[in-house]
């Protein structure tokens, strides 16, 4: 069952003539992990970025076609695209959440951090706000490591670990997809390891999709793969059929590295 | 001879970096031989009409105190307004302005207050002093604001938008605290900066020699006195002067210093 | 709350603006009557506060030709131009009544401050710029860092001390050694101007050295690469790189120098008189109003208003210049 369905999408940065994407058709699955994978600059993050409309904090962006998703309390599908309204963006971003390729610890204590998403929806309760806390240190496997220090900054941590408390920051606020670009691209190889094992784990909860310019990274973890190239989505598939078994020639150059 | 050339050029920068010092060491010589010459405890116990400084070094700090309670939050809200909110023309327009406003002359902002406040009130007040000082520390606390808002990374923002926080809690919560200490710092160096200003006191302000918390009234300043006791006759008004001096070099960069530590302290 | 907020922000963004608008009207109102007596001459008169007989004739027809400039002047901006010039007129016949009763008028003019500001400001920068460069030639490129530091640090309290210590430093220490070297008045546009070009010499060299280490590392490097010495980068690669920043900063020093009072104002020993000898006393824009503002009233003011006005003008003009031609990509 699909979560988010991407219909004859379009996207044209302001200024530019020609859209960074053309008419993008794919879906990110329930409780799976879809993978985008391509170029430097086919337009992998202009669609992720799209997925929560992150991109309007810069005015002047065009979309085109429709971008649904799921919506628990009606049970149907609801065009994001046609928001406008604050309150309505503030409910999309708690409903699809992100993670950057470099962490992005606010600058207050490990707690407040993970906290500040349930303070700002509104929950006040202590007993409540420490409890789903420590849950979502614990689902993003961060717990151990810093339970006796939740009231130090959270910039004293190391990269990893910064990286995987972004990640229970956004899984404390419960969403339906978490969306990641490049997350493990400015880490080592063995906090790499703890995120991917992570992002498994998590997909009980979360559907995901994700950003890698590590094949490895995305035929390890993934369900599906969605292969771009220039703003054109070439092939989106099962993650095995993609890899063992391309339909394009495009993406067979790209994933056995003959591309130019 | 390329080497040679080299040498004399290298050797006359690091002449003129000793000469810069020298003009500094030399000044803050005078200062401490003259000022700790006349300097005395009592100073601070009586007010300039019985000798002493009280009153001058309390109506300073008053004056600023108010200037940079007015500035402080009107700077900073303007300098959001560039960094955050602002977009295309207006925000850079205000940006410019504010930093020819920083470099304008003082004695004009105090013509200015003279006009706007001091003719219509019928006379000098603390008051008017004090607006002066925030006209001045205005621009000063918007760049401030203004650079270390741009130096706090994009994806922060981005970051909390994504959990769902809305542009304005985003600011209070995250941006802001991120550029804090460099907010801090420039605020500071603003304050130091705004309590050495004579010019723009001189005909606000005035001075006087009594104590006095009435911000109606001419009102105690410690660099105008300066002046005045500076240039009169008596031997024993001039070494006041030192003494007031030296205690308003010392206030300006201890406060300075202070800014500068504390960032230096955060940084590591 | 969100829309409160951004409203308050933009509120005080805009403040801004109508502090300058109001500093630029308010200096023209209050030195409309000023500038309705003497115009535009009133920048090439040498005269202050001077009891001028009527029978100095060519004084009378040059204020006359300045009327007339001056309505064309207001022409410009004011709508009711026709009812300025009835007043002008009448102006005019009430004061060659008055003048022909009485025989004198006072007389304002802003020549001997202009002159002054503008010269204390250019024996200032000349100077402090050669000082100023080699400082910050010393700091971004010659000093190791555990000395530029210290010495970074030592520069910018110098350039934070309240400028009326300069001027009380200037006229009891250091004017006295220029007087014995030079002869002439301790109070004098030389000493104002070196003391003025003391006090700017830190900032100077703080901004300057600011713009140097803009310059990237790697140009450096590949320059010092081929063989280059230290002299030759910074003068082919550093100063190149940044000769617009530091431009920029040599104009804001200036703007900072035009305006100073208090450094300025124990030194220029404020007498009306255009300085004969370099070594001779006169009187800044600056000086001239804060000396004078207290006791002035009527004409008198408003002329100081007039200056004030000038001086708002020229810093405004010059500053902008800076930030337009030079500072564009500052930040
Ligand atoms: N703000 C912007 N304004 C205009 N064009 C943009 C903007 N951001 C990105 N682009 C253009 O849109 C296209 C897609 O960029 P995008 O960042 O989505 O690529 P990407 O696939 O994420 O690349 P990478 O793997 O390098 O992150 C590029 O051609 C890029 O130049
Ligand atoms: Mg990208």
């Amino acid at each position: 069952m699909p979560v988010m369905n991407i219909k004859d999408f379009s996207f044209t940065y302001p200024g530019v003539d020609s859209p960074s994407l053309k008419n993008i058709n794919m879906k990110i699955r329930k409780n799976k992990i879809t993978a985008l994978i391509g170029p430097s600059g086919c337009g992998k993050s202009t669609l992720l970025r799209s997925m929560n409309r992150i991109h309007d904090l810069y005015p002047g962006n065009k979309y085109d076609g429709i971008i649904e998703l799921f919506n628990t309390d009606t049970n149907e599908m609801q065009n994001i695209l046609d928001i406008k309204k604050e309150n309505e963006f503030i409910e999309l971003r708690q409903k699809v959440g992100m993670i950057f390729q470099k962490p992005t610890p606010f600058p207050m204590s490990i707690f407040d951090n993970v906290a500040y998403g349930l303070k700002i929806a509104g929950i006040k309760d202590k007993s409540e706000l420490e409890g789903r806390v420590e849950q979502a240190l614990k689902d993003s496997v961060l717990w151990k490591e810093v339970q006796d220090r939740l009231s130090k900054s959270a910039m004293g941590l190391s990269g990893g670990q910064q990286q995987r408390l972004c990640i229970a920051r956004a899984v404390a606020v419960k969403p339906e997809v978490i969306l990641f670009d490049e997350p493990t691209s400015a880490l080592d190889p063995i906090s790499t390891g703890a995120i991917e094992e992570l992002l498994v784990e998590l997909k009980k909860d979360v559907s995901i999709a994700i950003v890698t310019h590590n094949m490895q990274q995305a035929s390890r973890i993934s369900d599906h793969t969605a292969f771009m190239y220039l703003g054109d989505l070439i092939e989106f598939d099962k993650t095995e059929n993609i890899f063992l078994n391309p339909k394009e020639k495009q993406t067979e150059d790209y994933i056995t590295g003959r591309f130019g | 001879m390329r080497l040679i050339i080299n040498k004399i050029v290298l050797g006359l920068s690091t002449l003129s970096a000793l000469i810069g010092l020298a003009f500094l060491g030399w000044i803050l010589i005078t200062l401490f031989m003259k000022g700790l010459g006349s300097f005395h405890l009592s100073l601070f116990l009586n007010d300039l009409i019985d000798g002493g400084l009280r009153n001058l070094i309390v109506g300073q700090f008053i004056l600023a105190g108010i200037a940079a309670t007015i500035g402080i939050p009107l700077g900073m809200a303007a300098g959001i307004y560039i960094q955050e909110y602002g977009r295309g023309k207006y925000a850079e327009v205000i940006r410019n302005l504010s930093d020819i406003m920083m470099s304008a002359p003082s004695i004009v902002i105090g013509a200015f207050v003279y006009a706007i406040i001091v003719v219509p009130t019928g006379g000098t007040s603390g008051f008017a002093g004090a607006i002066a000082l925030a006209i001045m520390m205005l621009p000063i606390v918007i760049s401030t604001t203004d650079n270390m808002l741009s130096l706090v990374p994009k994806e922060l923002r981005e970051a909390g938008i994504a959990l769902g926080a809305s542009k304005y809690k985003v600011i209070v919560d995250i941006v802001i605290k991120a550029a804090k200490v460099g907010i801090m710092t420039g605020i500071l160096l603003a304050f130091a900066r705004i309590i050495g200003e004579t010019a723009p006191l001189l005909f606000t302000s005035e001075t006087s020699n009594y104590f006095s918390l009435d911000l109606t009234e001419s009102f105690p300043s410690l660099t105008v006195s300066i002046y005045d006791l500076a240039n009169e006759p008596e031997e024993s008004s001039r070494d006041l002067a030192w003494a007031a001096s030296f205690i308003l070099t010392v206030l300006v960069l201890t406060i300075n210093l202070a800014g500068r530590f504390i960032t230096r302290n955060k940084k590591r | 709350m969100e829309k409160i907020f951004r409203n308050l922000s933009l509120s005080s963004a805009s403040l801004v603006f109508i502090i300058l608008l109001g500093i630029f009207i308010t200096l023209f109102l209050a030195s409309k009557d000023a500038i309705n007596e003497f115009g535009i001459g009133f920048i090439t008169n040498p005269n202050w506060n001077k009891e001028v007989s009527i029978d100095a004739t060519d004084k009378s027809s040059q204020s006359a030709q300045d009327f007339s400039l001056e309505d064309d002047f207001l022409a410009d901006d004011e709508d009711d131009m026709i009812l300025d010039e009835d007043d002008a007129i009448l102006d005019e016949d009430d004061m060659l009544f008055d003048d022909s009763i009485k025989k004198t008028f006072t007389d304002y003019g802003a020549l001997v401050p202009i002159v002054g500001t503008l010269l204390t400001t250019l024996i200032a920068l000349i100077f402090a710029l050669p000082i100023a460069m080699g400082i910050a030639v010393f700091l971004a490129e010659i000093a190791p860092k555990n000395i530029a530091a210290p010495i970074s640090v030592a520069i910018e309290l110098l350039a934070a001390i309240p400028s009326i210590i300069f001027g009380m430093w200037g006229l009891y220490y250091f004017a006295p050694i220029v007087a014995d070297l030079v002869g002439g008045y301790q109070v004098s546009l030389l000493t104002a101007g070196l003391v003025l070009g003391i006090m700017i010499l830190p900032f100077m060299a703080a901004i300057t050295r600011d713009s140097m280490n803009t310059t990237p590392d790697v140009l450096k490097e590949s320059a010092y690469a081929m063989g280059a010495t230290k002299f030759e980068v910074i003068k082919d690669i550093i100063f190149p790189y940044s000769k617009v920043g530091i431009i920029g900063s040599i104009i804001l020093a200036l703007g900072r120098a035009l305006g100073e009072t208090m450094a300025v104002a124990f030194l220029i020993g404020s007498i009306f008189a255009l300085p004969t000898a370099i070594n001779s006393p006169t009187i800044s824009i600056p000086v001239a109003m804060a000396n004078n503002f207290g006791e002035a009233s009527g004409l008198g003011e408003s002329s100081l208003f007039y200056l004030a006005l000038i001086l708002f003008v020229i810093s405004f003009g010059v500053i902008s210049f800076a930030k337009l031609y030079f500072l564009k990509g500052a930040r």
